[in-house]
């Protein structure tokens, strides 16, 4: 048996005699390896058991998630197994955690298949995160090469044609989720939904566990919503869609509530999150071929992307989400009641919408990241905003975005169609003054209190919710913090 | 009823001198101004008469505002809309859009249910203007 020593063996006969070898002996550091730029690039934070170097952690992680097991094999030799092992090439200290790194892997194309979001991550995230020798591990962040992302269909609309179809230019979509979550009969739960759009919003959503439930089934809301939607269009002349959710038990069920869908006029239907990669990227392909926007509600990743040290950041989620192709995308809201550093969120946004991602560790982001013409994601601000917050949310989210208030809208004392007043207000209020060339950020109050001189409905929201904040540390921050360069 | 299509909608109408600043932004971002105008305001009615071409190669907003006059007084019983189109790669789509003129009625919609099967309704949008000038024709 080989002594484990820390360096790569080249001797042929010497690297495959049985017995168990450190992974960086079989191959998997390579300090001085060149990534090419077919190469899938992935960066982890990892945090090593006490006394485990983190070069051999790196090249575990490297080893564990392509084609490395515990022991040497000879069946390696009958293969090119040079090229399909993944390399760690980096390691770096996390700055200000002196018991963490970042490990930098580099993977072959040939790695993995071509346009499948379910092979990529049985690697990538399949085995390693529960590997002794690491206390935690997280994936920060990848680099998808243009080879590999021109074999994903992206969003099956995007934010350029879903403007088109809703004849929505100019200013961020306005949504809200139906309140209560569960327990309205079909009927109750239209009323809600014309309400709404009657008001002013464009959107209504069916909240992410809404499927069909004894006090609604499926068939029935569907119904009642487009309803709602077509008499909303009818009186204002605008163009309304309500998501509606077809998250069901089997490919079978999603089918059959998405074609109903379609039958009914809708112009956009809804998927959660907990249905999986396949089901994801099956529904984005029915609703490319179907001219259906697909709504994609993140249920569930906060039970893996919210601490720092362990779990799989969000930022990927949402590069996996615009390479499976949902049209949008929870993504944060800086200001409301969920999780969101304006930083991180930033990053999130920019890998939603923008066509190159340039590299930006003040955003988390580790990598440049070319998109290569896939569509844009539009992402959506959901999750305790109101009126109030407008320029804040204006300021830090940009135009497209949909902005989705739930509770501010439902919640409103003077009703449903007035709380959607005084959101579409407020909102048309702050981009006149933003494009007006007013200082926003500054001035913001002062501009929404103006307009709720002669809006009603306004006042009465910016009364009832203006102490309202939700100011906690975040709990997934960035690392790098600019340094002052000098002047 | 009022409708509501365009970004400016649930404000009171823009002035002619608000109108311009927004001009100005479109026109600091790149954007060509084009305005279009129609009797059939139908949300899925995409194709308004354009009022001209978009305005490219356009320094000063008061170009706008010249034909938007124009405009006016040509239609001033249509709806007039400006918009603003951006040719940067990847978007290549408009970027604003919203109501100038309005007629002094406006009549809005008639939905028609058209019951099907399995509970199904078929719904049709029509617009109470064209209505009325096919029923005229006809």
């Amino acid at each position: 048996m080989n002594k484990p020593v820390d360096i790569k063996i080249t001797d042929m006969k010497e690297r495959y005699k049985s017995g168990v070898l450190k992974y960086k002996q079989m191959g998997y550091w390579e300090p001085d390896y060149e990534p090419k730029d077919t190469d899938i690039l992935a960066v982890f934070r990892l945090t090593p058991q006490d006394g485990v170097d983190p070069e051999e952690a790196a090249a575990a992680v490297a080893g564990e998630s392509s084609t490395a097991t515990w022991t040497v094999v000879w069946t390696d030799r009958l293969t090119d197994s040079e090229y399909y092992r993944a390399k760690a090439y980096k390691v770096e200290p996390v700055p200000g955690s002196p018991d963490q790194d970042f490990a930098y892997i580099a993977y072959d194309l040939d790695l993995f298949e071509e346009g499948s979001i379910a092979n990529l991550t049985a690697s990538i995230i399949g085995n390693v995160f529960g590997f002794k020798p690491l206390k935690a591990l997280r994936l920060e962040d990848m680099r998808m090469p243009t080879h590999y992302l021109k074999t994903f269909q992206g969003p099956a609309t995007g934010i350029v044609v879903e403007r088109e179809r809703m004849n929505v230019y100019g200013r961020p979509l306005l949504g809200a989720t139906m309140k209560p979550k569960l327990g309205l009969s079909g009927r109750n739960y239209g009323r809600v939904v014309y309400e709404a759009l009657k008001g002013g919003l464009d959107f209504t959503k069916d909240d992410e566990n809404i499927n069909s439930q004894p006090f609604m089934h499926w068939r029935d809301r569907f119904l009642y919503c487009m309803e709602a939607v077509n008499k909303a269009q009818a009186e204002t002349g605008e163009i309304k869609g309500t998501y509606l959710n077809v998250t069901a038990a089997t490919m079978e069920d999603m089918y059959e509530r998405a074609e109903f869908a379609k039958s009914l006029g809708s112009i956009v239907i809804m998927i959660d999150l907990v249905i999986g990669y396949t089901a994801i990227q099956s529904m984005a392909k029915w609703c490319r071929r179907n001219d259906m926007i697909l709504h994609l509600h993140r249920a569930g990743h906060s039970t893996y992307t919210r601490q720092k040290n362990h779990g799989v950041s969000f930022r990927v989620i949402a590069k996996w989400m615009r390479m499976a192709g949902v049209d949008h995308i929870h993504a944060g809201t800086v200001v409301g009641k969920l999780e969101g550093d304006p930083n991180v969120i930033k990053g999130i946004y920019d890998i939603c919408r923008e066509n190159n991602v340039p590299k930006n560790l003040q955003h988390g982001i580790f990598f440049d990241q070319p998109w290569a013409s896939l569509k844009k994601l539009m992402p959506v601000a959901s999750g305790g905003i109101h009126a109030g917050q407008m320029h804040q949310l204006l300021t830090y989210l940009g135009d497209d975005v949909v902005m989705q208030f739930g509770g501010g809208t439902i919640g409103h004392p003077m009703g449903i169609q007035a709380g959607a007043i005084a959101n579409r207000v407020a909102l048309e209020t702050m981009v006149k003054a933003r494009n007006e060339g007013r200082d926003i950020w500054n001035e913001g109050p002062e501009i929404l209190s103006q307009a709720a001189r002669w809006c009603q409905p306004l006042r009465a929201a910016l009364d009832t919710w203006k102490d309202v904040t939700f100011d906690y540390a975040s709990t997934d921050s960035v690392d790098f913090v600019p340094t002052p360069s000098v002047a | 009823m009022k409708i509501t299509q365009g970004q400016f909608s649930f404000l009171p109408e823009l002035t002619d001198d608000e109108i311009k600043l927004q001009v100005q932004y479109a026109l600091n971002n790149g954007w060509a101004v084009a305005l279009e105008f129609t009797n059939d305001p139908h949300p899925r009615n995409s194709y308004w008469a354009m009022w001209g071409h978009p305005m490219f190669d356009l320094a000063d907003p008061a170009g706008v505002m010249m034909e938007l006059k124009a405009c006016r007084e040509a239609h001033g019983e249509c709806y007039v809309r400006m918009l603003a189109f951006d040719n940067v790669k990847g978007w290549e789509s408009i970027r604003m859009s919203f109501i100038v003129n309005r007629p002094a009625q406006e009549f809005g919609f008639e939905l028609i249910r058209q019951e099907g099967e399995g509970r199904q309704i078929h719904y049709t949008l029509r617009s109470v203007t064209t209505a009325a000038i096919a029923a005229q024709q006809y």
